[in-house]
């Protein structure tokens, strides 16, 4: 263990005048990054760059449906090169957003407890929701197989 | 964690002057957000109408044409493409390049009249050629 003797901003304090303030910025210097950050900050905009090529594909191609009604919809889905980039878009989209309201919470809540809660809460609430909408695309898609119409 | 509080903290957000670089930035996270959850729920809601059959599909386009249907609905396609274009903005940002005063202001400014003309162009055309 190294024992930093000298610190900057205190001219002429010798280490052995008595406690001397070190600041929270002393300790972490030269330590790395600290757990994940790099690796969300990278996921964010990996998921962003993903999201923003399939909501272009999903705006163009609902734009091209004949009708937005349940017969035209439904019909569409049926399609695997519709179905797949659905399901693609939901986990992009999904991800992008439990990451940028992760961010949000770790900016505004301080309190460790509810910062902890909140996130647990938004992990539960974004995977629940991604869930719900792939078991909607994966049903539709999958009618199609057993009830030819 | 503890600070020392005879040390100066830095200026704090309300002593800068309002920019379009400190708007567009603010308005990231606001519509991200309001993407995050209305969006999404209305993603969820008619992709599960589809799944659930024509009654509750029905009731679904019912609230989407309705009066507060649409409002939302040109709500969230304004935050759409303000966070689209504001994050496209960032993606230039990230890699380091935008940050004379000048040229970060002029593309600030560039996405917030982007986002109003793409959505006004994508609501004309629903209006006009699809005549919803």
């Amino acid at each position: 263990m190294s024992v930093e003797t000298t610190r900057t901003g205190e001219p002429g304090a010798s280490p052995a005048a008595g406690p001397v303030a070190e600041t929270p910025l002393a300790r972490v210097r030269g330590l790395g990054s600290a757990r994940e950050g790099a690796e969300h900050w990278w996921h964010e905009r990996l998921s962003s760059v993903a999201a923003l090529l399939l909501f272009v594909w999903l705006i163009v191609s609902l734009l091209r449906l004949p009708s937005l009604d349940h017969r035209a919809v439904t019909e569409w889905l049926r399609d695997p090169l519709a179905a797949v980039p659905m399901l693609l878009l939901i986990l992009a989209t999904f991800w992008h957003l439990k990451m940028g309201l992760q961010v949000i919470i770790e900016d505004y809540v301080h309190d460790e407890g509810n910062k902890f809660l909140s996130i647990l809460l938004l992990n539960f609430a974004a995977v629940g929701a991604a869930a719900f909408a792939i078991f909607a695309v994966l049903k539709i898609a999958f009618a199609a197989a057993g009830m030819p119409r | 964690m503890s600070r020392n509080p005879d040390r100066p903290l830095s200026p704090h957000l309300s002593v800068y002057k309002w920019g379009p670089h400190m708007l567009v930035s603010i308005l990231h996270r606001v519509t991200g957000a309001g993407l995050a959850v209305v969006g999404a729920a209305a993603l969820v809601w008619w992709l599960v109408a589809a799944a659930s059959g024509e009654e509750a599909y029905e009731s679904f386009a019912g609230w989407a044409t309705s009066w507060p249907g649409i409002v939302i609905g040109v709500g969230l396609s304004w935050a759409f493409f303000q966070h689209t274009l504001s994050g496209l903005r960032h993606l230039v940002m990230d890699i380091g390049a935008g940050f004379e005063i000048e040229r970060n202001k002029f593309w600030a400014v560039m996405t917030l009249a982007g986002a109003l003309l793409l959505t006004a162009a994508l609501w004309a055309y629903i209006v006009m050629v699809r005549g919803a």
